[in-house]
């Protein structure tokens, strides 16, 4: 009761191990179980390590099929070039500075999503003032409605406002929705009140209590939006695909896109093959370095 | 230091519910007030009033003689200890402790004898780089009440805050805030509902209920001349037996329901006819040879054996009692069992008078 | 429950709320009106003038034979991708509980195609089921398979499914896990003195009190195979061949940006925006009914 950390979730326990020995599960079920996760981390799997296979193989290789179930020898050479000789490729911009973009448009999502609903979640949950309920659902219905759904008028707006190849076009349209706001909502609803009266009679207005005590409180919920964030940012498609025309302004998901043609030949399918590692890995990294929040964040904001 | 004043201090919510209806209480400098009642009584609500934490619908506040209806929390000079204890979790104890100096704008050194000396004073001096999941909740518990007299503030408020802690711990503590309480001499104003806690640390008792102050005085007043049959029934465990009875013909005291003729020595007689509850302790009955001496009998339906004393639960076999059940406290060598007629004397010296109609003490 | 505890300031939360309102305002509520305003509108071919047609643009769009194929294809694609990528993960999750060493492992090795973008992961599916170069294209092809996505639409429709499936495998495989670990041990301790054996146990107890999570899961693999597909179908069919694979979302963006028919766009908009308040709804009346399930 006097511990006012974050309720554990159901996600925390997922780590969890000592359970199910006894429940009449016999040895070879649990073989079996083994083989069938093992069978569905390699279908789940598969996809990515082949495409790390095909970035490690000459042209040639690749457009003969079948393709070696193991990696070549053209590790070095390959993402070499896709890295340093990237001439003529995608308009002649380089991958690093198509990161660099995805980077940016990633990270300003997370950063400036999180910023802007943690405040508002701040001002719904610990004041009251005359009109909160009605902004509180003025950003609650933001979440029914995906950029998808809107996209024509949006981008007007982009036009109209001239923000088409800008990284402000790219970023500040996907950070107004809902979810992380009514995320931190649900989490400060968890906070004693006490903790908000201590703090009181401790002398700390709002903004100390915000400073000292709630954001700290927020770390891994923060963390674990953060993430999510990221993700969602790294990942978009339709958004990006529409705000920038500029080849230099392109994320690297867009470049690949305009990498690949399926009619003709010329495709340089080993560079399509490093640039999809480059693409993936950043965000892949994040997810697995930062699982524990990440599994947490996500099975509690759904909900 | 400083007096607590609160002079027909009122709490409305809403315009309609009201919480607390007009309570007027002086603390003396240096006293330790609580506030004992049920649940829902208003004593957590007058609390907060007087911490700042909840507007002062009508009435006054003042602490150290100064009206402070309007300041907030952090400008009246008090430090409250919370049911949940409320430490920042991601903090040290140290910096629990600290925190509150810290946004007074406190010098660091200062602070840091503060928090040392209070920490060494409630035996924390180990604990300091420690965090609240890290402690028992005896800690906790001590770790709240240092963050409180680390400010030397000019009242201490608890909000009940031992009733989290298991039975033996909670005796231990009680002990410890009284000395501590005492030692520092800090106005203290106690929120309870149980009332082991309210008889043993108050230095002005008031039972509160449906938001008014039932009695304000010492324990000892209160336990030995509650005001109402609220308070002779919430303060004493087992709860006081009140016995139907009415005012017999002049000079011959009352005539119980069940019959028997009592005169209660230290009572002034009700007149004639006046319905009254005659207010009998458990341990004022006493068991007596045979029904001849008894002013009343009682048939046994639950025994407990407590070791020193037994208690023996009964319906009375004539007239009526509150709630329809007698409670007698009777020695433990006494050995007795379940549908047994008892014959009780009651100690009509200890005996108390209430107005059936009004529940006032008469 | 004593109200919630709070800070007496008047001005101060209007401040902390204006950054999330703006943007909000910008390029949420102005859009939206917008999509609104124009769905009943029609331009002229040289954009020059628009004129007010009422419903007009939604009886056309309605009427439109590709656009009831559009919706025909949404409706397959979205059952397909939500049932493949619930079930599998569904399978594994149980597997998952069932085992006592290497939980962490498996579920490290499952999650990351949550972290693939949706085109990406075509692309990947694309490259391996591609009739000129793709390695299990050739498989196929070989066995005596007349496999060519490009040019069948059923097949290019079940590579777009089985993308879009896979990765949404790990979200649904984390869920049903957190679902599993939340059964109370003792319901099923209780059941196996009762006698049911391992499978019996399942459908009789587990399956039913996962249901919750799983008809949560049902609104957002929905939710995700209209939206969030969109990268799949624009990067690896583009709605072909022969629009076999042309979704509703894909229809709202090509015919604003490539056939440029404004009017129809928006009322396709404003019909999505219908469909999605609707699934939104439905998971709000699951989660308030979910509390019980603690």
């Amino acid at each position: 009761m006097a511990d006012t950390t974050a309720p554990q979730s159901t996600a925390a326990v997922l780590g969890r191990r000592e359970e199910g020995a006894m429940l009449g599960i016999s040895r070879t079920s649990r073989y079996i179980a083994h083989a069938i996760l093992i069978l569905g981390v390699i279908v789940v799997a598969f996809p990515i390590y082949y495409t790390f296979v095909a970035s490690t193989h000459s042209l040639q290789t690749i457009l003969r099929p079948p393709l070696p179930l193991l990696p070549g020898d053209r590790f070095f050479d390959n993402y070499y070039q896709a890295l340093f000789g990237g001439v003529g490729r995608i308009g002649g911009v380089s991958v690093d500075l198509l990161l660099f973009n995805t980077t940016v448009m990633a990270l300003g999502i997370a950063v400036g999503k999180i910023i802007i609903s943690v405040l508002s979640a701040f001002a719904i949950v610990f004041f009251r003032f005359p009109g909160r309920m009605f902004f509180f659902w003025v950003i609650f219905i933001t979440l029914m409605l995906p950029v998808e759904v809107r996209i024509l008028p949006t981008y007007k707006v982009m036009v109209d406002l001239g923000l088409i190849d800008t990284y402000t076009g790219l970023i500040l349209p996907l950070m107004a929705s809902a979810t992380a706001t009514l995320l931190f909502r649900q989490f400060f609803l968890t906070i004693p009140g006490e903790l908000v009266e201590a703090a009181r009679v401790d002398g700390a207005g709002p903004w100390r209590f915000f400073k000292d005590i709630l954001l700290p409180l927020s770390k891994t919920n923060i963390a674990a939006l953060f993430v999510i964030m990221f993700i969602y940012g790294w990942t978009q498609y339709l958004w990006p695909l529409l705000v920038t025309n500029r080849n230099d302004m392109n994320t690297i998901v867009i470049a690949l896109r305009k990498m690949i043609s399926f009619a003709d030949a010329d495709t340089q399918w080993h560079l399509v093959m490093v640039t999809s590692i480059l693409a993936i890995l950043p965000p892949i990294m994040v997810v697995l370095f930062m699982q524990r929040w990440f599994v947490k964040g996500l099975v509690e904001t759904e909900k | 230091m400083a007096t607590v004043e609160l002079k027909d201090v009122r709490k409305t919510y809403g315009g309609r519910v009201e919480a607390v209806k007009g309570v007027s209480i002086d603390i003396p400098d240096g006293a330790m007030c609580v506030l004992v009642g049920p649940s829902g009584c208003g004593k957590s609500t007058l609390l907060r009033m007087i911490a700042g934490l909840e507007e002062i619908t009508s009435g006054t506040v003042s602490i150290g003689g100064e009206v402070v209806n309007t300041r907030g929390p952090a400008e009246r000079d008090i430090a409250m200890v919370f049911q949940n204890y409320a430490l920042y979790p991601h903090m040290k104890v140290y910096d629990n402790m600290a925190y509150g100096l810290r946004n007074r704008g406190m010098a660091k050194d200062e602070i840091d004898r503060r928090v040392r000396e209070a920490a060494a004073t409630l035996g924390l001096a180990e604990l300091l780089e420690r965090r609240p999941r890290e402690l028992s909740g005896g800690q906790r518990q001590r770790v709240a009440m240092g963050r409180a007299i680390v400010r030397s503030p000019k009242a201490f408020l608890f909000d009940e805050p031992l009733s989290n802690l298991d039975a033996k711990l909670r005796g231990q503590m009680r002990i410890e805030i009284k000395n501590l309480q005492r030692a520092l001499g800090v106005t203290s104003v106690y929120v309870t509902h149980d009332q082991v806690e309210a008889m043993t640390l108050a230095d002005t008792l008031v039972v509160m209920n449906g938001g008014i102050a039932e009695q304000i005085d010492t324990p000892m007043a209160i336990y030995e001349k509650p005001a109402s049959i609220f308070v002779a029934g919430f303060i004493g465990s087992p709860a006081m037996n009140l016995l139907a009875a009415h005012g017999a013909e002049q000079g011959k005291g009352l005539t119980l329901a069940s019959g028997g003729a009592i005169k209660p020595r230290d009572l002034a007689a009700p007149e004639a006819g006046r319905q009254v509850l005659l207010g009998v302790r458990p341990e004022h009955l006493t068991l007596v040879s045979d029904s001849k001496n008894a002013d009343i009998e009682m048939k046994v339906t639950a025994v407990e054996t407590l070791g020193a004393d037994t208690l023996a639960h009964g319906r009375p076999v004539a007239g009526d009692a509150r709630g329809g059940e007698l409670i007698a406290r009777l020695p433990g060598s006494v050995r007795i069992s379940e549908d047994d007629v008892l014959p009780l004397a009651i100690d009509a010296g200890a005996a108390h008078l209430f107005d059936a109609g009004t529940g006032k003490r008469i | 429950m004593s109200p919630r505890v709070t800070f007496p300031n008047k001005i101060l939360p209007y401040a902390l709320l204006l950054p999330q309102l703006v943007i909000v305002g910008i390029f949420f509520y102005w859009p939206a009106s917008q999509a609104l305003y124009q769905s009943v509108l029609r331009e002229d071919p040289f954009g020059l003038r628009s004129t007010f047609v009422g419903l007009a643009n939604f009886r056309r769009v309605l009427n439109d034979p590709n656009y009831l194929n559009a919706v025909q294809n949404t409706a397959v694609f979205s059952v397909a991708v939500a049932f493949l990528a619930m079930a599998v993960a569904l399978l594994l999750a149980v597997m998952a509980d069932k085992i006592i060493k290497g939980k962490g492992f498996y579920r490290t090795m499952l999650i990351w195609p949550y972290a693939v973008a949706p085109a990406i992961a075509g692309m990947v599916w694309l490259f391996m089921f591609n009739p000129t170069m793709g390695t299990f294209a050739f498989m196929l092809r070989s066995s005596g398979y007349a496999w060519d996505p490009l040019l069948k639409g059923d097949q290019a429709m079940l590579l777009v499914i089985v993308a879009a499936a896979w990765k949404q495998i790990s979200y649904n495989f984390l869920f049903f896990v957190a679902g599993l670990q939340a059964i109370p041990k003792t319901l099923i301790e209780a059941a196996a003195i009762d006698g049911a054996g391992e499978t019996k146990r399942f459908w009789t107890i587990v399956f039913p009190l996962l249901a919750p999570i799983t008809f949560f899961l049902l609104v957002i693999n929905t939710t995700y195979a209209f939206f969030d597909t969109f990268g799949i179908i624009h990067a690896v069919t583009g709605g072909g061949p022969g629009k076999a694979t042309e979704t509703l979302v894909y229809k709202v963006y090509h015919d604003g940006f490539v056939n440029l028919i404004l009017g129809d766009s928006a009322a396709q908009s404003v019909i999505l925006m219908v469909i999605v308040i609707a699934l939104t709804a439905i998971q709000f009346r699951y989660v308030e009914k979910k509390v019980h399930y603690g």
